[in-house]
């Protein structure tokens, strides 16, 4: 069967499973748009093309399956530049097309060139430049399989216009062998002899626990971390990036640790004797000043890449693997610490002296965002995905959510990117319509990225967007109060320019105010009685608020601050 | 490249803790930016670097690379390289067990004063004239980095009109198998 390379093109995406493509056309990309109209696949319409990428990235976290974003050369290929870098920080699983200038024209700066290869070559974990037609089934089988196995991460396939516009006689790879990846072994056996070495440390442990992170998500490895949890009784911590891996209801959790953990996660991680890594990489955001982080503890790393082992702290035991198939031959063993009674009692006066607290929500001043934040979780339906920006906001959702099940939890971790938040939710929901998604935004987020919301409405896709309006990008604020003797430098953003509620009808969404607790709550239940538009509600909040607790960059989380209304007790 | 002295074939590069890679590569477009790339992103230091096809098949080609292990742990930059796609095998050889090779070639002025002495520099050196004109002469130096950094030396008291060096390429001493090999091709 001959076909263009266009048409193998789609019919390569088919083969891998891909039921919709985030995307926008431009020239270069043009031949691969024509046979898009004859497949079953489904295009969604983007206004910016980082609006595609992050909706990949949404789509990914939201679904477990890789995240396709498909653009034109030159700009339209770095405007997905930050999408790509974001995906590989958080190791999410992508396969981004884009369209390249042909191949004669390649290297006499031709319009709309761009070297996207050589840009994107330190923040993918591959990418390739299709030389052929005959080529593409076999570099499209390759960036999924490249994508989706060992520690995920975003793959670019770089296709030049002639060689879409070739011909070539169909065929697809029919097994591994045919990728012609002679450099690549992402699986690897089982240190049965590291299993066993990990078993003795945690037999003798006496304060353990168990570091959750983004790996244990991206394993599927929630079932088998719950029964390693509840058959051996050691307390759990989960970061940002593995939020909805343990669930937050569950007596053994003590939350997320890190710069804004909860006091219990963070203070047990500096007290342990033994902490288990599961897929996390010691990010600076969690250990603080690195050699005051866990002094006393071994440590025990399991991660699928073995670049994490030794990178930023010693590991005691390293094993390389997903983090599923370590927990299930801990559990075979029947490996349990002897008491953990002393040290659960140490826990659990942290967690009564050092709960999450807020001001009193009062209807004088403006919303605790907080408050608004509980709000929604609590008038929200089981199983509600949320989705955040980057920020106060999203520090705040972390840690007033309960997220109770993989999945439910969409954020930007290691970039820290802010305007993920809208986009993310659009992928989201287009992979999980049979969810509720809300995305908590910020208002410096929000005015990022929400010309996506016109992507959502004409798509069908009714998100629900919460604007944490404090008129501020807040989280700069934080810090220019804190460390910088509030001198407060190119932070201000109006909280009525633009008028966000008319901005939202402007793009075909539901706009709602809420200045009163009363309004809130009101505004709320309207948001879920809707379900066929996107709707957005402008939260007015209080811009003194500040997250707790804290650890300050680069200070020991022994220093960890907590809320001003716990501080005389402390 | 971060490394303060690249490419340069430089002079008394001796580094404090130096190890060697033997790099086997898909030889595809673009690899040699790849590791590169891998390098300066991360911090890690090259003193040489030296590409050739490998000796088995036309698809692979061998990156020598020297590496400053004092710039990042070896275990670092080793395990960062093999999770490029297109690194197919690491070999780490130790300098004490390896055999280096670097090829020298300068431009040296001549005149009649001089002519004697730089032949004699030549002939104590082992490097031999491959060129030769009026007024400078071309000589040539297969030798270990250190002899190519005596005969740098010596050719100091002359005037140097041009002068390359290649990096050095290496293989593990006989009986002396390289003391890491990550990932062999399967």
């Amino acid at each position: 069967m001959q076909l263009t390379g266009a048409q193998a093109l789609i019919k390569s995406l088919e083969m891998e499973g891909v039921e919709v493509i985030f995307g926008l056309p431009g020239g270069a990309i043009l031949p691969v748009y024509d046979p898009l109209i004859d497949s079953s696949i489904r295009h969604v319409l983007v206004r910016h093309e980082q609006g595609a990428g992050h909706m990949a990235e949404g789509y990914a976290l939201a679904t477990g399956r890789p995240g396709v974003a498909m653009v034109t050369s030159g700009p339209g290929a770095t405007n997905i530049v930050t999408p790509i870098g974001n995906a590989h920080m958080d190791s999410t699983p992508l396969v981004i097309i884009t369209g390249q200038v042909s191949s004669a024209a390649i290297g006499t700066d031709a319009f709309q060139e761009c070297d996207i290869t050589g840009i994107t070559m330190g923040i993918t974990k591959h990418n390739f430049l299709v030389k052929s037609a005959h080529e593409i089934p076999r570099a499209i089988a390759a960036a999924f399989h490249i994508a989706t196995t060992g520690r995920p991460g975003p793959v670019l396939v770089d296709i030049p216009k002639d060689i879409a516009q070739s011909m070539m006689e169909w065929w697809y790879p029919e097994n591994i062998d045919e990728l012609d990846l002679p450099g690549y072994h992402p699986v690897v056996e089982l240190d049965a002899s590291a299993v066993e070495r990990a078993i003795a440390l945690i037999k003798l442990a006496e304060r353990p626990v168990l570091y959750v992170g983004g790996g244990t998500l991206k394993s599927h490895a929630s079932q088998q971390l719950r029964a390693f949890a509840e058959r051996t009784g050691i307390p759990v911590v989960t970061t940002l990036m593995a939020r909805g891996a343990f669930p937050d209801s569950h007596p053994q959790h003590l939350g997320m640790p890190g710069m804004h953990g909860m006091y219990a996660a963070v203070t047990a991680i500096q007290k342990s004797d033994l902490l288990i890594s599961l897929g996390a990489r010691f990010d600076d955001r969690v250990t603080g000043k690195i050699p005051a982080f866990a002094p006393n503890a071994k440590i025990i790393h399991v991660d699928i890449d073995k670049a994490e082992f030794n990178k930023v702290r010693f590991a005691n035991v390293a094993i390389r693997s997903n983090v599923a198939a370590v927990l299930e031959a801990w559990d075979a063993a029947q490996v349990k610490p002897l008491n953990l009674e002393v040290w659960w009692k140490e826990i659990d006066a942290w967690r009564e002296m050092y709960p999450l607290v807020y001001d009193e929500p009062s209807d004088e001043g403006l919303l605790r965002p907080q408050f608004v934040i509980e709000s929604i979780a609590k008038a929200a339906t089981p199983g509600t995905i949320v989705a955040s920006g980057v920020g106060q906001h999203q520090m705040w959702a972390s840690q007033f959510w309960k997220f109770e099940e993989p999945g439910t939890w969409v954020n930007s971790g290691g970039a820290g990117t802010m305007g993920f938040g809208v986009p993310a939710a659009i992928g989201a929901k287009a992979g999980r319509p049979d969810r509720v998604v809300w995305c908590i935004d910020g208002d410096g987020c929000f005015q990022m990225t929400a010309q996506e919301l016109v992507t959502a409405r004409s798509e069908g896709i009714p998100i629900k967007v919460a604007i944490l309006n404090n008129a501020y990008l807040g989280m700069v604020r934080q810090w220019q109060e804190m460390f910088y003797d509030e001198r407060y430098s190119e932070v201000y953003l109006s909280p009525d320019l633009p008028d966000y509620v008319k901005w939202a009808e402007a793009m075909g969404c539901v706009g709602l105010r809420a200045t009163t607790i009363e309004e809130m709550h009101a505004a709320i239940a309207t948001a879920n009685s809707i379900n066929d538009v996107p709707v957005v509600i402008d939260f007015r909040t209080d811009s003194s608020e500040k997250v707790f607790p804290m650890v300050a960059a680069g200070a020991s989380n022994d220093d960890i601050m907590v809320h001003p209304l716990q501080r005389e007790s402390k | 490249m971060n490394s303060p002295e690249p490419f340069l074939g430089a002079t008394s590069h001796t580094p404090v803790r130096h190890h060697i890679l033997s790099v086997m590569v898909e030889n595809k477009a673009g690899v040699l930016a790849r590791v590169a790339g891998l390098f300066a992103r991360r911090g890690f230091n090259i003193y040489s670097l030296a590409v050739a096809p490998a000796e088995t098949k036309a698809r692979f080609s061998r990156i020598t690379i020297v590496v400053d292990a004092e710039s990042a742990p070896l275990e670092q930059i080793v395990e960062q390289l093999d999770k490029l796609v297109n690194v197919v095998a690491i070999s780490d050889i130790a300098p004490k067990d390896a055999l280096e090779r670097e090829l020298l070639l300068a431009t040296i002025k001549t005149n009649v004063d001089n002519r004697t002495s730089l032949l004699d520099v030549v002939g104590s050196s082992g490097a031999a004239i491959v060129d030769v004109d009026a007024g400078s002469v071309t000589l040539m130096l297969a030798g270990t980095p250190s002899a190519c950094d005596e005969l740098e030396r010596e050719l100091e008291n002359y005037t140097t009109i041009e002068l390359h060096r290649t990096g050095r390429v290496a293989l593990p001493r006989l009986g002396k198998a390289a003391s890491a090999t990550i990932f062999p091709t399967e």
